[in-house]
């Protein structure tokens, strides 16, 4: 590719067989304000009418193969009939090509738009040129070009190689909302027909004649290595092929089907070094926290807002603590890869194809251009498909045995050897009026971060991720929130929703407490606290109180708060907002041996203009599932250096038998889009929490709820 | 190692395996049927649920050799003319998110509809309660199999 001017369009040209083919910028998450834009997707139009558009982000579930074509697909003017989408591998083409932190359609939303404007007005331009009229007398209409005042009609096909030729307009006008027919409608998603007939193939379904399979034997104790290993058991399993250290913590067993594998393995005599951690214990968490003893050093904590000034003493406070948690996708880690001396190909479900490039080329010591990665479905993301040790292990073990193998990892392995949502504690205090509403009010994050322990900038002390995740909600007149960033030997990931989650359970419990403290119904608290509209600038988001005080209301209205609940049932409220997007829950409740039994939540978000409905009902219905299963139970224990929890039965995930109805409800909205994947998790917990002090008059402090 | 024969959708099928294989690898990694999916080995998120002779079973906690010469019947072989009524109800619903679950949801939700063809949804959270999805699409897998029963989904 060659040096690119920053503009928003690459350029057109004839591709390799004939189309007209735009090539088009995408900023990527956290890069706004940078100069650097990179041609991050592309749309191919042919003869055959036919308009393929590549997806340069990876599909775990979200809808991302059929909301991101849409945006395109509206301002083309296309027939959502005529489109084919190809997903795209790691590449340099598409810019940072990461699929997380809710940002698929938030950082793509302008770039796809003026891509499919740009292209319609090309079309517009070439059936213009053909004909000998101008170009505003001629409409673009389900991929066709018509000029009414004649009657005549040219099919995009038919102009591609006219419109191909044409300079590509720099300022094009985009469609108002109000014209979508495509952006908005609950189209049917691609990759639905696949996935019921077991058609579809995720990363562990991928196969290559020959291909081996290996699964890992991993020092069970954090930070620990392999010193040796007998495999005189193992050789004996059929079809037992390999047996060999992986790196210098793991011994790969590879055979030539996967329970030869898992049989070798199961009979493998590893020698561990258990390293420094094989004291370490995770600390118990209490159902009511009270204020560490030794309290960490605050002068070292960072602020992240500060409205007005908060006093360093506050009449009312309270501790909140959150465990680790581990993502628990269904599908368990894979990756295939297959090394052939100057290059190396792998096939895994990945949220971060680049990375996987190039930590592979590094661990094997090839150059990142030899080392392509496809980007195969994925069994469910949540983060834990950020990090690309499947990757690595397979390319290391397909070196070694010189031929194509898939590394497997179980779920016990899954659950073990994982990245964990990190364990948090969450100091609140505010000083409330003589009307019961706070003047000042402080929250300190103490936690550990994810991005510091992996060794990636923490630019000021702060975790990256916190200017998405930790924002202020009210317009409190003297509010301050702070960060203080701790270490621990667990290793750490981003789990859904990230600090979000914790950030919200501390702050809307602590809010609860304070609606109680003052007597006032805690909905109608929050509506107070929200009142005036007022803008809360947050590192690069400002939040606005009337948009919070919108999916409130909204969430008031559908869940029929003025109406007492029935005899039995109690609801509970919260709300937060992250990744730009409002959300607002009500949880109704019955308790039943001291354990709540959620009927019915109502859900109100405020995320922009929706792209696709049925996605964005499906994605608010999951997180809150995900949530509930997260406040419920989900914990993540460390004893000797030892992760606990091994698979679904010390792990559970929420069954049918737990899950309510969530119902949906999205205000309308003209605003550019924002985050969906995400916001629904973190008013979950406190919103359940909440109700649960309402039924009980007990207040839990420290999730998970369920605490054993 | 044994030589076993399987009748897997219809056809016999020679494999040569161990005979405490679960029938999950057998299927998957022999057979490349690979709809029927891994995900806990312990029959405890029912991914890798298959029908044999109609009852639903956890292949990954199911050795092969016990199912030798009995019908196994996997998610390729459901519809055997087209989609089941099933499969249809999810498309139409919109069921899947990463879909990865969804195969051993409807092998489960298909063995409810053969022996109960309209199903309350007490019947539908027993009989899928054993079937796990982190997606969270239980409410529309709910309402699919209404769907699919109000269609005669029992085909």
């Amino acid at each position: 590719m060659s040096p690119l001017s920053r503009r928003d369009f690459v350029g057109a040209g004839i591709a390799a067989g004939a189309g007209l083919v735009i090539g088009f910028y995408l900023p990527h998450r956290g890069s706004l304000e940078k100069d650097s834009f990179s041609p991050n997707a592309y749309l191919r139009i042919t003869p055959d009418n036919k308009v393929t558009i590549v997806v340069a982000r990876s599909e775990m579930g979200q809808g991302i193969r059929t909301a991101l074509p849409m945006i395109l697909a509206e301002e083309l003017e296309a027939d959502w009939k005529q489109i084919a989408i190809e997903q795209a591998g790691a590449s340099t083409l598409y810019g940072d090509q990461t699929t997380g932190g809710s940002a698929s359609i938030r950082t793509t939303w302008d770039p796809m738009r003026k891509a499919g404007a740009a292209a319609r007005e090309m079309l517009i331009s070439a059936a213009a040129l053909t004909w000998d009229v101008p170009g505003s007398a001629c409409t673009a209409e389900s991929g066709h070009i018509k000029h009414s005042a004649s009657g005549r009609t040219l099919s995009y096909g038919d102009l591609v190689d006219k419109a191909a030729r044409l300079p590509i307009p720099s300022d094009v006008p985009l469609k108002a909302s109000k014209d979508y027919k495509i952006v908005g409608q609950r189209l049917a998603r691609v990759d639905s027909p696949a996935k019921v007939k077991g058609e579809a193939t995720f990363g562990i379904d991928f196969r290559l004649p020959g291909m081996k399979y290996a699964v890992l034997s991993r020092c069970p104790v954090i930070g620990g290595k392999a010193s040796s290993f007998d495999d005189k058991e193992s050789r004996k399993i059929a079809g037992v092929s390999y047996v060999g250290k992986v790196g210098d913590s793991a011994v790969a067993v590879v055979a030539g089907s996967v329970w030869g594998a898992m049989e070798g393995r199961r009979v493998l005599n590893v020698t561990w070094d258990e390293g420094p951690n094989k004291d370490f214990n995770s600390t118990p968490l209490k159902n009511t926290p009270t204020m560490a003893r030794d309290l960490p050093d605050f002068s070292k904590a960072a602020v992240l807002y500060s409205a007005g000034t908060t006093p360093n003493v506050l009449k009312l406070n309270q501790v909140y603590q959150l465990p680790f948690m581990a993502h628990a996708p269904m599908e368990p880690g894979n990756c295939t890869a297959h090394y052939q001396s100057s290059k190396c190909e792998m096939w895994i479900p990945t949220q971060v194809p680049q990375d996987c490039r190039d930590s592979v080329a590094t661990a094997i010591g090839l150059d990142p251009d030899q080392v392509k990665v496809n980007v195969t479905l994925m069994g469910g993301g949540f983060g834990r498909r950020l990090e690309h040790d499947y990757a690595v292990e397979a390319a290391l073990v397909s070196k070694a045995i010189n031929a194509p193998v898939k590394v497997i990892w179980t779920r016990e392995d899954d659950m073990r050897f994982s990245t964990y949502r990190p364990a948090s504690t969450h100091m609140l205090g505010a000083t409330l009026d003589g009307s019961g509403f706070p003047v000042a009010l402080r929250h300190m994050i103490v936690a550990p971060s994810i991005s510091g322990q992996k060794g990636q900038p923490t630019p000021n002390n702060v975790d990256p991720d916190l200017p998405d995740e930790a924002g202020p909600v009210y317009g409190i007149p003297n509010y301050s929130i702070q960060y203080l960033m701790t270490q621990t030997p667990v290793p750490l990931g981003w789990m859904r929703s990230v600090y979000a989650m914790q950030a919200a359970f501390a702050l809307e419990s602590f809010i609860d407490e304070l609606a109680v403290a003052a007597g006032k119904d805690p909905l109608k608290y929050r509506l107070q606290l929200l009142a005036k509209d007022q803008d809360l600038p947050y590192f690069t988001t400002t939040w606005h109180t009337a948009r919070m005080r919108g999916v409130l209301q909204l969430a008031a209205e559908k869940s029929g708060w003025d109406k007492p609940m029935p005899a039995g049932r109690y609801r509970g409220v919260a709300c937060f907002g992250c990744f730009q997007s409002y959300m607002a829950e009500v949880v109704e409740i019955s308790m039943g041996n001291d354990q709540p039994k959620v009927h019915r939540v109502i859900a109100a978000v405020d995320c922009g203009q929706v792209v696709n409905p049925s996605i964005l009902e499906q994605q608010i219905q999951g997180g809150i599932v995900y949530g509930l299963a997260n406040a419920l139970r989900a914990k993540i224990t460390v004893e000797k250096g030892r992760i606990v929890q091994g698979n679904f039965d010390d792990y559970a995930p929420l069954r049918m038998d737990e899950t309510p109805t969530v119902e949906v409800y999205a205000v309308p909205s003209a605003e550019a889009p924002t985050g969906i994947g995400e916001p629904s998790v973190p008013p979950i917990a406190p919103a359940l929490c909440n109700a649960m002090y309402a039924a009980t008059r007990k207040r839990i402090r420290a999730l998970p709820i369920l605490n054993s | 190692m044994a030589d076993l024969t399987l009748r897997v959708n219809g056809s016999e099928k020679k494999v040569s395996v161990s005979p405490e294989t679960p029938l999950l690898w057998v299927l998957r990694d022999t057979l490349e049927l690979t709809g029927t999916k891994f995900g806990c080995g312990a029959g405890l998120c029912g991914a890798c649920t298959v029908h044999v002779e109609g009852n639903a079973i956890r292949s990954c906690s199911t050795p092969v050799s016990q199912v030798a010469g009995k019908n196994v019947t996997t998610i390729e072989g459901l519809g055997a003319n087209g989609l089941h009524a099933l499969q249809q109800a999810w498309i139409a619903e919109e069921v899947p998110q990463c879909g990865y679950c969804q195969t051993g949801q409807i092998m489960s939700a298909a063995a409810l509809l053969a022996k109960t063809p309209n199903p309350t949804d007490d019947q539908i959270t027993q009989a899928m309660n054993g079937n796990l999805c982190r997606c969270g699409t239980y409410e529309r897998i709910r309402k699919a199999i209404h769907r699919a029963a109000g269609n005669g989904g029992a085909r």
